[in-house]
């Protein structure tokens, strides 16, 4: 039986869905936040902030492209523009816009991907956001942000408002397990410790640190102490807690619902390389589109569960110094 | 800084301007002179007539703005902000070199004073929409001009733009399509002919006036019949020569990117005393 930690994991929002809560709890408080949309605004859930403030809500229809240009021209006008869509559209069509319009002069705009990862189910690989971590974080100057439940997205989201600069926040369409208790304080680039543990550090990202702390807890019952650390903040990195965890554990599995090359672990395998070896798993897509089905069949399928860490972590920890 | 509605005055400038365009480019051994030259009217008419702005104040609130969206044709852009006292004149001729402030193309990183970084074709129309919007919000009587290529247009981005503006009705932007009718590997209309132009912005919701793009009075009419009209978009397309008023460079498609010779140089500015 896996051993009982705090956590108890009780389904909550989806974190798009607590998005679209903070987002028009956002508007309410600040004047200058400015939504737009490209026609999918009741699953992003943006249009609770377009019902309560249609003059600050743009509708821009089918158009990823424009919408980002757009987003960054009210960002110039001194706007604090949030543009969302699907997290494949967004990153993918409107990359060249995020790289001309918003990176390279460092504006002010915030983007929302929702439906990131594969546990969007049955709708399949095109609608499937696999990649939208390792292309956000290309870009310079830019803050990537995959909150892991409703606390986390709500304080997040708020916090992205206040302050200056381009951000990815990636949301997912399925109800995830609450972590955290509703005061929690989430500071951007400052990593959470979930749980300590000496002989392993498991490092995840969005709906796997739900899975992390499951597995850490399969890996108490077996005597193996398990570090949990919620890397909220994919860029910029907590190097501090990954250079911990290296010293103090020897051994790290980054988890995260997106490809394995180019995403969290790569980002963190860099920073282990820097500063102390350790030995190091990764779970996470491996070099493949998904299919459709279920969200649990594919989570299954795909290798993105708490077994699926607790294994890699025996791994890690058979390879340690 | 000085404006003036006096043609002859405008006129004037405008040939000043061709002599920056064609020192700079010269001396940057690279860049693009056919695009920036057809081009000087529109952007002296804006900046010393048309547009409310305060080279003092380049943060205003309530000024105008002014988007180029071809932005290989910054070397006009750089001589006339220049000639308004946004940046200095004597660094023009560090164009395209290690640490100027007058790069390549507009980069905001190293002249603050640019509405928007460019460069990459295609986009500079949603950003004018967007700071159009938020003037909008704001109850600003900013307005916003942005500057389009006529083989810039080609890119898609540019009519998800031109659909969004003309449906949502934003009579506070104007775009101007210099339409000088040759591209880098050529003619327009033999690469991708856009004709009936006038009609595609029209049957995207946008008023649509066609003027002589190097006609200092028409273009000052054309910007005021722009001012007036209220509910629409307004497009103007200039009708323009690419390399206009140096005769070899004149509808010369090696002039889109080429920099002149030591000796063309002269002879350019021989035309243009």
């Amino acid at each position: 039986m896996p051993a009982k930690t705090k956590f108890e994991l009780k389904t909550g929002l989806a974190t798009r869905e607590a998005f679209g809560k903070a987002l028009a709890e956002l508007g309410r408080v600040n004047p200058n936040v400015v939504v737009l949309d490209a026609d999918l605004s009741k699953s992003t859930y943006t249009a609770e902030f377009g019902h309560a403030f249609p003059q600050r809500f743009f509708e821009c229809g089918i158009a990823e492209a424009n919408m980002v240009g757009i987003g960054s021209g009210l960002a110039l006008g001194g706007k604090i523009p949030f543009a969302s869509s699907f997290s494949v559209f967004l990153l993918n069509k409107g990359f060249e816009q995020l790289r001309l319009t918003a990176a390279y002069p460092h504006v002010n705009l915030k983007i929302v991907g929702t439906h990131s990862g594969i546990s969007i189910g049955e709708d399949g690989p095109s609608q499937m956001s696999i990649e939208d971590l390792s292309l956000a974080c290309s870009l310079p100057g830019f803050t990537v942000i995959s909150p892991a439940d409703e606390v986390a997205t709500k304080a997040l989201v708020t916090r992205a408002a206040e302050v200056f600069g381009p951000i990815f926040i990636r949301t997912g369409r399925l109800k995830v397990p609450v972590i955290y208790a509703a005061d929690q304080v989430f500071e951007i680039g400052k990593a959470i410790q979930l749980i300590d543990g000496s002989d392993v550090t498991l490092i995840a990202t969005g709906l796997m640190v739900a899975e992390s702390i499951r597995a850490a807890e399969t890996l108490a019952a077996e005597g193996v102490s398990a570090r949990v650390i919620d890397m909220h903040t994919i860029k910029p990195l907590d190097r501090d807690a990954i250079s911990g965890a290296a010293v103090e554990t020897g051994a790290i599995v980054v988890s995260e619902e997106h490809l394995a090359d180019g995403g969290l672990g790569v980002r963190v395998a860099q920073v282990v390389a820097q500063t102390h070896p350790a030995a190091m798993e990764f779970v996470g897509i491996d070099n493949t589109y998904a299919e459709s089905a279920t969200p649990e069949q594919l989570l299954d399928k795909y290798g993105l569960r708490a077994v699926n860490v607790a294994a890699a972590a025996r791994r890690a920890i058979a390879r340690k110094r | 800084m000085q404006t003036t509605s006096n043609v002859a005055e405008l006129a004037a400038i405008s040939k000043r301007m061709r002599r920056e365009v064609i020192e700079m480019i010269t001396e940057a051994k690279s860049g693009h002179p056919g695009g920036s030259l057809s081009a000087v009217e529109l952007v002296v008419t804006l900046f010393f007539d048309v547009m409310r702005h305060d080279p003092a104040n380049p943060k205003w609130k309530d000024r105008d703005r002014f988007i180029l969206s071809k932005g290989h044709c910054c070397p006009i852009l750089y001589a006339v902000m220049a000639e308004c006292g946004y940046c200095p004149k004597d660094q023009l001729r560090t164009l395209r070199k290690l640490g100027s402030i007058y790069q390549g193309h507009p980069d905001m990183r190293f002249l603050p004073s640019l509405e928007a970084s460019t460069g990459s074709l295609g986009e500079g129309l949603s950003l004018g929409i967007g700071m159009a919007l938020a003037a909008r919000l704001d109850k600003s009587p900013s307005r916003t001009f942005v500057m389009l290529g006529d083989g810039e247009i080609q890119e898609g981005q540019i009519w998800e733009a031109a659909m969004f503006a003309g449906f949502k009705r934003v009579d506070n932007l104007v775009a101007i399509v210099d339409s000088n009718r040759i591209q880098l590997d050529g003619w327009v209309r033999d690469i991708m002919d856009e004709s009936p132009l006038a009609d595609k912005w029209e049957s995207f919701g946008w008023h649509t006036i066609e003027v002589e793009g190097h006609d200092i009075s028409a273009l000052q009419k054309a910007f005021a019949e722009a001012a007036a009209l209220k509910d629409q978009p307004t497009v103007i397309i200039a009708h323009t020569t690419k390399g206009k008023g140096v005769s070899f460079m004149e509808n010369n498609p090696k002039f889109h990117g080429t920099a002149p010779t030591v000796e063309e140089e002269a002879r350019a500015l021989a035309e243009l005393a």
